[in-house]
């Protein structure tokens, strides 16, 4: 580095997130080394990732060590990108659905109920209560799966190996229920603008019922786990401490900014769907630390248990009433009535063929499992977008791996990328 | 609703004490949300005052949008939150396709970065300022911006990076060094 600077201090600029950190003292540059210092070796650039398991997916993080401390932490992303928001301009509204799954690939229903509530707000289409209705229980069906996958993944990089299969037992059933109503496992593609494709029959309410019963025992089983275990304590508490004004900097939300001590959960503070009318408690963090982010998302899992509860309660009062809207403009009419229907039969190939929204920009906001999850459309109104815009707050965090990381020992790595939680797909688009 | 109307009113009011002199026109959004369009020089004074008077504590995201072939072409967009008071913000400005520049606000909002950087990706809009804007998503030295409307969704030369890495890969190749010795 430069001759101005005395030995032994040497300023480096932390460029890991933006380059515009502010600079921060390190007693050697990388490359350099101290020959006087038998403790001090040279810096060493290591590579993580794109495959290395406990990264959650293709990310890369170029770490630069000395010995074990991380001087530097640079994530590089976009191994997964796939051009989504590009996709979404060239096949038009509708079709973009099945993209959206392919987001955050651990909770496709989410993502489908975001996208479809971001184009409701801009045609102004009202969805029947039971849509919706149904809607809360499939988001929070996958808040439940989302944070299982967090719960698992993170574990088994600490050295929990049986968590995984745990969580990953509890998270089949639930893709077995999901199977039952919606034909697919995965990728379920089952919300529409304006409600959903089928009703929930009620064998199918039954069945996630008796799930969701016996669910909340597994919690506790994970807990035993977890929650007293000296080893997942040590590794986690104190570790990645996050403020909730770094929150704010840095544009974390979601149960990373619960676990700093804000209680800030859009399904309380600005209600959609209907969460105006559930019961349910928003648990936040005391410090921010990485323990603070498992207690916050077990705790949301049990939330959502009773939020799925009396969603299916309320299924049951509006047994039969429609799930969908019938505005016909958008919302394709039931095959029967295009057979029988020549008005219906030209409804179905227009929305097929050019269904346009209104001119003009919305965004819709929803709490996914990572935080706010948004979609910002603007339509020029024509039967293709003219931008949709995809505020996946997995970026945000990926973005925050160099706050906490940095200063750090390298073996904080793993517990700081799981507790952050994010997914790849949602990150690379 | 009529408290809606109400809050709306409210955050618009705030809104506009806190921008004071500063020049802006507000527009009506489908989705309701209080939005204004400013001039491309007043970023930061505009920002600034949303951040310290109107209390915006939390940047939600920096995008664009192109309007190929309208003069301007491209419009940014700014969207932020307020936690204290509950509410949101869209903030717009439009700058010409060629050389397309507007300061960054990173300095505000260190998160801002990586928004800033994927709209630098996509649309190759130059955020002045912006000290480390580099492609987010896009390989380097790739040399196109695939979000402008000038882009063919199919892209363009999709593996001239992949063959040119691949070259120099069979390059460095101990096979080939034994092969010429």
């Amino acid at each position: 580095m430069s001759q101005s600077t005395p030995p032994g201090t040497t300023r480096v600029q932390g460029t890991g997130a933006t380059g515009a950190r502010t600079t921060r003292t390190f007693e050697y540059a990388p490359g350099e080394v101290d020959r006087d210092d038998p403790l001090h070796g040279e810096f060493m650039e290591l590579n993580m990732g794109p495959q290395h398991p406990a990264t959650h997916g293709v990310l890369r993080i170029k770490v630069v060590l000395d010995g074990e401390n991380m001087v530097e932490v640079e994530p590089v992303i976009g191994y997964l990108h796939r051009g989504k928001e590009k996709t979404c301009e060239s096949l038009g509204w509708r079709k973009f659905f099945v993209h959206t799954d392919r987001l955050d690939y651990v909770q496709p229903l989410m993502n489908n109920c975001a996208y479809a509530m971001a184009l409701e707000k801009l045609g102004g289409i009202p969805v029947p209560e039971r849509g919706q209705t149904i809607r809360v229980l499939l988001m929070e069906l996958s808040r439940v799966m989302a944070h299982l996958i967090y719960l698992g993944t993170t574990s088994i990089d600490l050295g929990a190996v049986t968590m995984f299969f745990f969580t990953f037992s509890e998270r089949e059933r639930i893709y077995t229920l999901l199977d039952a109503y919606t034909g697919h496992r995965m990728n379920n593609t089952y919300v529409r603008i304006g409600g959903m494709y089928a009703d929930i029959e009620p064998e199918v309410a039954r069945e996630v019922r008796k799930w969701l019963d016996q669910f909340p025992a597994k919690i506790d089983e994970f807990e035993a786990m977890l929650t007293g275990n000296r080893i997942w304590f040590d590794r986690n508490r104190n570790i990645g401490i996050l403020t909730v004004d770094q929150c704010k900097e840095w544009s974390l939300t979601g149960p990373n900014l619960r676990a700093a001590g804000m209680e800030w959960d859009l399904r309380k503070k600005q209600p959609y769907s209907g969460y105006e009318h559930y019961d349910f408690e928003v648990p936040i963090g005391t410090i921010g630390d990485c323990y603070d982010r498992y207690a916050v998302r077990v705790e949301e899992m049990r939330q959502s248990v009773r939020i799925c509860q009396q969603a299916l309660d309320r299924l049951e009062k509006t047994r039969g009433a429609e799930f969908i809207s019938d505005d016909r403009r958008y919302v394709l009419p039931p095959k029967g009535l295009v057979h029988s229907s020549m008005e219906e039969l030209i409804h179905q190939f227009k929305i097929v063929t050019d269904m346009a929204l209104p001119k003009g920009e919305a965004y819709h906001a929803t709490e996914s499992s990572k935080g706010e999850l948004g979609f910002f459309v603007a339509s020029d109104g024509t039967s293709h977008p003219l931008r949709c815009h995809i505020r996946a707050p997995g970026l945000m965090n990926v973005q925050a791996i160099p706050v906490l990381a940095e200063g750090r020992l390298f073996s904080d790595m793993v517990s700081i990328i799981g507790s952050l939680d994010f997914v790849m797909g949602e990150v690379d688009r | 609703m009529n408290t809606v109307g109400l809050t709306v009113g409210l955050t618009a009011e705030r809104i506009a004490s806190a921008l004071g002199g500063i020049a802006h026109e507000s527009m009506t959004m489908r989705d309701g949300c209080p939005s204004y369009r400013i001039a491309p020089e007043q970023v930061i004074a505009v920002m600034t005052a949303l951040r310290d008077r109107a209390g915006f504590d939390t940047n939600v995201f920096v995008t664009a949008i192109d309007r190929f072939p309208e003069e301007p072409r491209f419009t940014v967009a700014w969207a932020f939150l307020s936690t204290t008071h509950n509410d949101r913000v869209r903030v717009y400005t439009r700058i010409p396709g060629e050389n397309p520049a507007v300061a960054t606000i990173t300095g505000l909002w260190p998160g801002t970065a990586y928004s800033e950087r994927e709209c630098f990706d996509m649309f190759g809009i130059d955020f002045v300022g912006h000290t480390g804007l580099k492609r987010l998503l896009m390989p380097d030295g790739y040399d196109h911006f695939p979000l402008r409307k000038d882009f063919p969704h199919q892209g363009i030369e999709p593996d001239r990076l992949y063959r040119e890495w691949d070259q120099r890969r069979r390059d460095r190749s101990p096979l080939r060094s034994e092969s010429q010795a």
